[in-house]
């Protein structure tokens, strides 16, 4: 299952940059988003995947059984996908405003910081 | 308030002319003060307060000086950054007592004097707190006797004296010059903080009192030359040294008190304090020999020609400065007795007398308007005493009897015969510099008052006795010390050779009258010289105009290397900072690809085995699940497609936790899937998924990139996933979790107690990421709709 | 949305909603749950509430603005891991206090941990209604 879900990521990782390459800037929110569940998922399985024990002590024992999953990698990816909604969510509201305030949603138009007759 | 887009932001506001004649300081930039309607106001606590700061640190320093005399060597120490052996460790012997009873002393007349100097101005309170904190930095810094400590006070004189210098921040000249003081000695300062960092390990202490104590090791050590290199990197561009002068004539843009304070009397000799600090350690190489041989002649006979081609009197003054730190660097070279001798009674005479004539040069400016001395005559009757401390100090620099210039003469040229460089060139550096001291000071401090004739743009007034007391005094002290020498030599000269030498003893005397020898009748030569072109000097400043006028001049250099940083700056952003979001992450991507290519390729030593026998149908399902939405969501062109599907991958990957005993994970993931959706469909269905014409689904070089950028990370996986793992880490949370930390779950243990200052920081993001979106949408929105 | 049914039926799955988040946060040490899920399922309560009910009255219903959770619960976690410093030991370090506990049980266990995660709970909370809310009466 490792190999398959690999491969999964390496899939979900291109679609992810494919969309992020994007010149509308909701692709790339959409990018972010399965570039985010693409690398909790790539965090969660280089920590080895563990069929129907997740890591618990029994009642009554001090250790978890011997072929318990791995808690770290989980720890990991738990915080991660409060914090990547956290960023996507702000993501979201930046292009909102932006879109309101700009007019658009293409990338290369947005240079209120940088006009384009600047450059030279 | 905003700061105006620079039209051109690449060429120089303000480009001086030809700057050693030219005056961009001439312009007295104090008239305005002086005939400022306001000028009487008082400037209350901020005028008075540093005076008595100053002169209380001044009482107390010479409470030091019987110890000190004796040979007692005073040490406080207070841990600050332990573990890197830093230490706030200030240790009081001669030579640092000698530059704090300088500092102190000379600081509280230049307070008093300044009260006076700017009264009125707005902002003199701010002058005022500049001054103080350059005033205890300094003091920091001749007591400092940890290297580290060292250093920081030395940059806290540096930016201090940036702030001073760009007082006047509204003129193009002072922000200009300011800039440039705080680069070139900063720049100086970062190779001097390498070179203490190399000395610091290889002596294995950064306490400069046990680091003087191993010279031997230093010298004999692979990395001497380099440490000596470094640190009179740092010396020489705070002194000013050839060919790092250019900064410090520049620096007379500063208001009158702080030129003489801090570019005459104490900064710039901060760079030869630290070469006399650290002489016991890294002097008596052949290199350092010729090294501050050829720079300390070099200054000396530079700025002294160049003296006589100024002709506004801070400019001669801050020229005549140069020579003297030229001439204390030759002094510093080597280490004879008779050397270091001349080197403490030079410096003091030195401070004395030219701190003396910077504050007479202000009185000048401050009754006549001007500093010009081709303007300037016919003062001593309108302005008496001013007259008489600029005759005095003028008489000590010149060298003549009974005056400290004298001795200190004497010693120089006593030293210099007996150079270990070569005591001719030596000895010819000091004779011409000497001579020309001699005709610079009749031309400074003599014509302008006695010579007939002169028209000032107004007219001459004394100046009141707050701005008499320095130069008076000063000008005083370089007569009292030339008539009893001894006191000098008990309490500053023996207690220093003893610091630099090892030995009291070893300071020679003092004595205004040595009897007929070889420093004597160079004296007489001097004078000689001196007479002669004095004479001479109208024809001498137009051989001057054709010879050393023609010598590059590094300060105009100075703007094109400033202009070329500026260049490249922005060469360098317009290629890296495109602004364009796409450029940016193809860069980011592709470098990724690439760089993770190659390592892959280079430790491709696992095999990595594709093998699928042991799926079952539900796993297949669950990768189907995030495979479709993926797929979904790239091609289409519906928001709401978009949104389940990305929905769809959410799910996938929740299941996926489930089924691989992570029902925490997965939780966490459905629950977020969940508000993501409330969220996105919120925002999403007012905003439209358009693209530019063309630009979706057929973008195969962007497609090309992104399986480039996935392949990659698949490979990096199943790299990882074909060798073992190492499970110690999570083995001891799992020892732990429950008879330790008393939890049966051990991903919420770790959350919550192994790891939970991780945690706290992910709270604080998770905070953070609200209040931003919270402020952007409530702040931008109802202006929106106002 | 003025479906009278959803509206009548939300309250009470709100408020279920809303004691289970709690007992997932309790019972997060031992067993699926913790801080970060009951803050979810607690914020998933009024979000739907919001939906169905309006924000305003979402608003009124959790009595305090949901940035003020956020921030006090920043501020317990905070608590939490200073609480240590009393008795010397290091930042964050779990402290326990087991009330009635009898020969070999736990009584009922108080800790720094759980504050934390109640710090936690409140943070996810607060976060997750300051942006769901603003985004819903913004956008």
């Amino acid at each position: 299952m490792e190999t398959l879900l690999s491969l999964t990521i390496g899939l979900l990782i291109a679609a992810a940059v494919y969309l992020m390459l994007a010149r509308n800037v909701l692709r790339f929110l959409f990018g972010m988003l399965l570039l985010s569940n693409a690398v909790n998922l790539l965090i969660f399985t280089a920590g080895r995947l563990t069929f129907g024990v997740p890591s618990f002590v029994p009642e009554g024992a001090k250790l978890p059984p011997e072929d318990a999953a791995n808690a770290l990698p989980q720890a990991l990816v738990l915080t991660a996908i409060v914090i990547g909604f956290g960023l996507f969510a702000f993501a979201l509201v930046l292009v909102f405003r932006a879109y309101t305030s700009l007019g658009t949603l293409e990338s290369a138009k947005m240079r209120v910081a940088e006009p384009e007759e600047e450059k030279a | 308030m905003r700061a105006p887009r620079p039209a051109a932001p690449l060429t120089p506001a303000v480009r001086s002319g030809p700057a050693p004649t030219a005056t961009p300081t001439q312009r007295a930039e104090e008239t305005a003060i002086a005939t400022d309607p306001k000028s009487d106001r008082r400037n209350g606590i901020a005028g008075w307060a540093p005076v008595l700061l100053s002169a209380t640190l001044f009482a107390w320093f010479c409470t030091f000086l019987p110890a000190v005399a004796e040979g007692e060597v005073l040490l406080w120490q207070l841990d600050w950054v332990p573990s890197l052996s830093v230490s706030l460790s200030f240790l009081v012997d001669g030579l640092s007592l000698t530059f704090l009873l300088l500092i102190s002393g000379i600081g509280t007349l230049v307070m008093l004097y300044s009260d006076s100097y700017l009264r009125g101005d707005p902002q003199y309170a701010r002058f005022a707190l500049y001054l103080t904190s350059f005033m205890l930095s300094m003091l920091g810094l001749v007591a400092a006797d940890n290297l580290i400590a060292l250093f920081v006070f030395w940059e806290l004189t540096t930016i201090t004296s940036y702030l001073l210098i760009g007082f006047h921040n509204d003129e193009a000249d002072s922000r200009r010059s300011a800039l440039q003081a705080l680069l070139v000695t900063g720049t100086g300062a970062l190779a001097m903080m390498a070179g203490m960092i190399l000395m610091g390990v290889a002596a294995g202490t950064f306490e400069i009192s046990e680091i003087v104590a191993q010279g031997d090791v230093l010298r004999e050590h692979p990395w001497y030359l380099a440490i000596m290199i470094l640190i009179l990197a740092g010396a020489f561009t705070k002194s000013a040294q050839v060919p790092f002068h250019f900064w410090l004539p520049n620096a007379m843009a500063a208001p009158t008190p702080v030129s003489a304070f801090l570019h005459s009397a104490t900064m710039v000799k901060g760079g030869v304090y630290l070469l006399a600090r650290l002489h016991p350690a890294l002097s008596g190489t052949e290199v350092w020999l010729w090294t501050l041989t050829i720079a300390g002649a070099a200054t000396a006979v530079f700025a002294s020609l160049q003296a006589m081609r100024q002709t506004d009197m801070k400019q001669v003054l801050a020229y005549t400065t140069l020579m003297a730190l030229g001439t204390l660097t030759l002094f510093l070279a080597s280490g004879s007795a008779y050397a270091i001798t001349a080197f403490v009674v030079f410096l003091v005479t030195h401070s004395f007398y030219k701190a003396s004539l910077f504050l007479m040069a202000g009185c000048v400016d401050h009754g006549t308007g001007t500093r010009d001395l081709r303007v300037l005559g016919g003062l001593a009757r309108a302005m008496p005493l001013t007259a008489l401390a600029a005759a005095i100090a003028a008489l000590s620099m010149a060298g003549l009897p009974p005056f400290i210039g004298f001795i200190a003469k004497e010693l120089g040229y006593g030293g210099s015969i007996e150079a270990a460089s070569s005591p001719l060139l030596v000895t010819g550096a000091a004779l011409i510099a000497n001579a020309l001291m001699f005709t610079v000071a009749a031309v400074v401090a003599l014509n302008p008052f006695w010579r007939r004739g002169g028209e000032t743009p107004s007219k001459p007034h004394e100046a009141d006795w707050q701005m008499l007391a320095g130069p008076l005094i000063l000008a005083a002290l370089g007569l009292a010390a030339g008539i009893f020498p001894h006191v000098l030599e008990h309490y500053a000269a023996a207690p220093i050779a003893q610091s630099l030498l090892g030995d009291a003893e070893k300071a020679k005397e003092l004595h205004l009258w040595a009897g007929v020898n070889t420093p004597f009748l160079l004296s007489l030569a001097t004078f000689a010289l001196g007479l002669v072109l004095y004479f001479a000097r109208g024809a001498l400043r137009r051989a001057l105009e054709s010879t050393v006028g023609r010598l590059p001049d590094l300060d105009a250099r100075w703007d094109d290397v400033i202009d070329g940083l500026k260049g490249f700056a922005a060469w360098q952003t317009r290629l890296l900072q495109t602004g364009k979001l796409r450029r940016y992450l193809v860069v980011i991507f592709a470098t990724y690809a690439g760089v993770m290519a190659v390592t892959l390729a280079m430790k491709a030593a696992v095999v990595v085995e594709l093998d699928f026998s042991d799926l079952i149908l539900k796993q297949w399902m669950v990768v189907g699940l995030i495979v479709t939405g993926a797929a979904i969501v790239t091609v289409t062109r519906s928001r709401l497609a978009a949104i389940a599907a990305l929905g769809t991958v959410g799910i996938g990957v929740a299941l996926t936790f489930i089924v691989y005993s992570a029902p925490d994970v997965a939780i966490t993931q459905l629950l977020i899937e969940t508000l993501n959706v409330v969220l996105v469909s919120v925002a999403l269905l007012r905003m439209p998924l358009l693209d530019p014409a063309g630009t979706h689904d057929h973008r195969p070089k962007d497609a090309v990139l992104a399986l480039a950028v996935g392949g990659v990370v698949a490979t990096l996986l199943l790299c990882v996933l074909a060798v073992p793992m190492d499970m110690r880490l999570t083995q001891f949370f799992e020892e732990a979790s429950y008879p330790d930390a008393h939890g049966r779950n051990i991903v919420n243990v770790i959350l919550v107690d192994f790891r939970a200052i991780d945690t706290f920081g992910e709270i604080t993001v998770v905070v953070i990421a609200a209040l931003s979106a919270y402020a952007l949408l409530r702040t931008t929105g109802r202006r929106d709709r106002a | 949305m003025k479906s009278l049914i959803l509206r009548v039926a939300t309250r009470y799955l709100a408020a279920l909603l809303l004691i289970f988040s709690l007992y997932l946060l309790l019972r997060g040490h031992n067993e699926p749950g913790g801080g970060f899920i009951g803050g979810l399922v607690g914020a998933t309560a009024f979000v739907l509430h919001a939906i169905a009910c309006g924000t305003a009255e979402a608003r009124a219903a959790l009595r305090v603005q949901p940035q003020t959770i956020a921030v006090t619960g920043l501020a317990v976690a905070l608590v939490a891991g200073l609480v240590p410093a009393f008795s010397g030991d290091a930042f964050l370090t779990g402290e326990w206090l087991f009330l009635f506990a009898e020969d070999g049980g736990k009584g009922i266990p108080l800790s720094t941990p759980l504050m934390f995660d109640t710090g936690v709970y409140l943070v996810v909370l607060g976060a997750i209604l300051t942006l769901v809310l603003a985004m819903e009466e913004e956008i």
